[in-house]
């Protein structure tokens, strides 16, 4: 079925997406590599190593989205989880 | 009296509630005008005092925080008006003005008794606001968020009563959490700021507010907390641990909602995290942190409030799942969120660049390396949790088939506004800066610093896309602190109230045989032709007469 233009937006084409794809790891590639032209100011240790944002950026949300992964298997209940409680009424002695 | 600057928006939302059409929209964003205006005129120092109960109660007492709050909350009254005035109810928008009243009245309030008069304002008319969502389950929201900051407020009062009570003084003034009443007071406020363990509430109320309501509630209360805790307790240790706990517990949260407006509310907590992790810190600079902070924050997050608040009121869905490929046909409103998104992401042009960076070097400053790299990795979760997530599944994500048009022309403006102001803070944050508590001397924007987020943000960014798949929406929610009095408590109470009806049932049960055991033995022996109900012959009296007489003389001998 041939897709009507607003279905083909420009955004949602795969290759504009592939295109996305290809300028968002360049820039990432230009700011490493920019950090060699910038000089490192950071005041701790572990600051002062190479690109230390960019591997401590994503190496955190690796972990928060991990976390929150394992948290999700305790925690999530489905949505009529609470509505399925029984309720609190005081109701008058049906005697 | 007139010299309260609250007292003009309570005064408004009293004109709301009795007016109709252009007068109630004049009166509406007048109001808080006003207020600013006079907020400006407040000069530094107590302004109006009255003796209450022998206390002198400093109705208005100005200073530079107090000011900066009061103005960014008289700002959030007018573009919240805006944007609320042509689809709000009536009592909604006089809650709302009378909601931003209580929040400017303690921002002035000179003593701990204005403050908590105040503070009891607030929790009054947000309830009203939480109602406004007029769903069954915005009902049950506001009931429960209106016993939270009730027993909140108590708390509070205890604490300001055993604090009067010790020192005889109900003056606003740097405290420490030493004894029972401060830890009252620390614990009343704490309560507002939606700290653990009762972060719950937040997360519960706001998202079932109405799509207007929301933005309102996103603004004052938990902020509002941030300034008492700046006055009361600066430099209180513990809040470092408290605001980190926090900001994790937002983002995890927040990663692991499905509801749109949900995830703003545990973004909320987040950020206020980063303010009460910089109060803990207490330095000037910190300070000016959690002020210059809560001032964006209120921007941004008002302002996402409102872009999701428009997706709510076109679509009629609240959830990721239900959403996406909205940027088509909401171009205003999709902008300004990301926008929003990007300002709470602390993005370098945006605000939140401009003031979070100030939290992080006072933790630097001050050589707190660990309190650095755990704000330094929530600053990557919160573009992960708010920055890429509300967007991304709100406008982009997948083709949810949806066309909705885009935001009336008030809500448009409003957004705008604001999204305008994240840019203008973040271009030239000496603006802002020159308002705060203390000089700003340090410049942010150094190529190491804007390299230094871009970075951070950029590769959480590029750990979102590839880490998607984990974040698959699901048609869930998430247990919380409140399990306890939503689900536990009602299934001790179905317990308790099955456990005592059993109890009368078997009560009810053993009583009657017991009864009937009663009457079937009366019956047998009293009854017709029992044993001691016949006749019996008198040769068996004299019988029995001479058994019992040989057996007493017999017991006599013996």
């Amino acid at each position: 079925m041939k897709q009507t233009p607003e279905q083909t937006h420009f955004l949602t084409r795969p290759n504009t997406i592939k295109w996305l794809w290809i300028i968002f790891s360049l820039v990432l590639a230009g700011l490493v590599a920019l950090q060699l032209l910038i000089p490192i100011k950071g005041r701790f240790a572990l600051e002062q190593g190479f690109a230390f944002a960019a591997w401590f950026g994503f190496g955190s949300c690796v972990a928060m989205v991990l976390l929150a992964r394992v948290l999700g298997w305790w925690l999530k209940r489905s949505e009529d989880y609470y509505q399925s409680m029984p309720s609190i009424e005081m109701r008058p002695d049906d005697d | 009296m007139i010299e309260i600057p609250g007292l003009i928006l309570f005064a408004g939302a009293l004109l709301v509630a009795l007016t109709r059409g252009v007068v109630r929209t004049a009166i509406l964003l007048l109001a808080p005008a006003i207020t600013l205006w006079w907020v400006w005129s407040v000069p530094d120092g107590v302004v109006a005092t009255v003796t209450y109960l022998d206390y002198s109660i400093e109705l208005v007492e100005g200073s530079p925080v107090r000011r900066l709050f009061a103005t960014v909350f008289s700002i959030m009254a007018f573009v919240g008006a805006l944007f609320a005035f042509r689809h709000a109810k009536t009592y909604e928008l006089a809650a709302a003005l009378a909601y931003a009243g209580g929040a400017v009245g303690v921002c002035f309030a000179g003593d701990l008794i204005t403050l908590f008069l105040f503070w009891e304002l607030m929790a009054l008319f947000s309830t009203i606001l939480v109602f406004c969502g007029a769903t069954e389950k915005a009902r049950a929201a506001g009931i429960r968020y209106a016993v939270i900051h009730l027993l909140g407020g108590v708390i509070l009062k205890v604490g300001i009563v055993a604090l009067t009570v010790k020192t005889g003084s109900v003056d606003i003034r740097a405290l420490s959490a030493t004894d029972f009443g401060t830890w009252m007071v620390l614990i009343g406020i704490l309560l507002n700021a939606a700290a653990p363990p009762v972060s719950a509430w937040l997360a519960d109320a706001y998202p079932e507010s109405s799509p207007t309501g929301s933005v309102f509630l996103s603004a004052f209360t938990t902020k509002t907390a941030v300034l008492a805790l700046i006055l009361l307790f600066p430099g209180e240790k513990v809040l470092i641990g408290v605001g980190l706990y926090m900001i994790f517990y937002g983002i995890i949260y927040a990663l692991l909602e499905n509801d749109i407006r949900r995830i703003l509310a545990y973004s909320v907590v987040n950020q206020v995290g980063f303010m009460v992790v910089a109060v803990g810190i207490g330095t000037e600079t910190a300070i000016n942190g959690a002020s210059a902070h809560a001032f964006a924050h209120i921007i941004y997050k008002a302002l996402l409030f409102m872009s999701a608040g428009v997706v709510v009121y076109r679509t009629g869905f609240n959830r990721c799942s239900d959403l996406g490929g909205l940027f088509r046909t909401m171009p205003i409103t999709c902008v300004c969120g990301i926008i929003g998104a990007l300002a709470i992401s602390s993005f370098p042009l945006t605000s939140g660049f401009t003031t979070k960076t100030l939290i992080s070097e006072a933790a630097s400053e001050q050589g707190l390396v660990m309190v650095y790299y755990l704000l330094a990795a929530a600053s990557a979760g919160v573009f992960l949790h708010a920055g890429i997530k509300f967007p991304w599944f709100v406008f982009f994500q997948k083709d949810s088939g949806l066309r909705p048009k885009d935001a009336p022309w008030n809500m448009s403006a409003a957004m705008v506004l604001f999204a305008a102001a994240c840019i203008f803070v973040g271009v030239y944050p000496q603006v802002l800066y020159q308002l705060l508590p203390y000089p700003v001397e340090a410049d942010f924007y150094t190529p190491y610093k804007v390299l230094f987020y871009l970075q951070l943000l950029l590769f959480s960014g590029l750990a979102f896309f590839l880490m998607l798949p984990l974040m698959k929406r699901t048609l869930t929610i998430s247990l919380d602190v409140d399990w306890l009095y939503r689900g536990l408590l009602p299934m001790l109470w179905a317990w308790a109230t099955e456990a005592v009806s059993t109890a009368q049932a078997k009560a009810k049960k053993d009583l009657a045989n017991a009864s009937s055991t009663i009457i079937t033995w009366l019956d047998r022996h009293w009854g017709d032709g029992g044993v001691f109900a016949r006749s019996w012959p008198i040769s068996l009296t004299a019988l029995w007469i001479a058994v019992l007489l040989t057996a007493y003389v017999l017991v006599y001998y013996l």
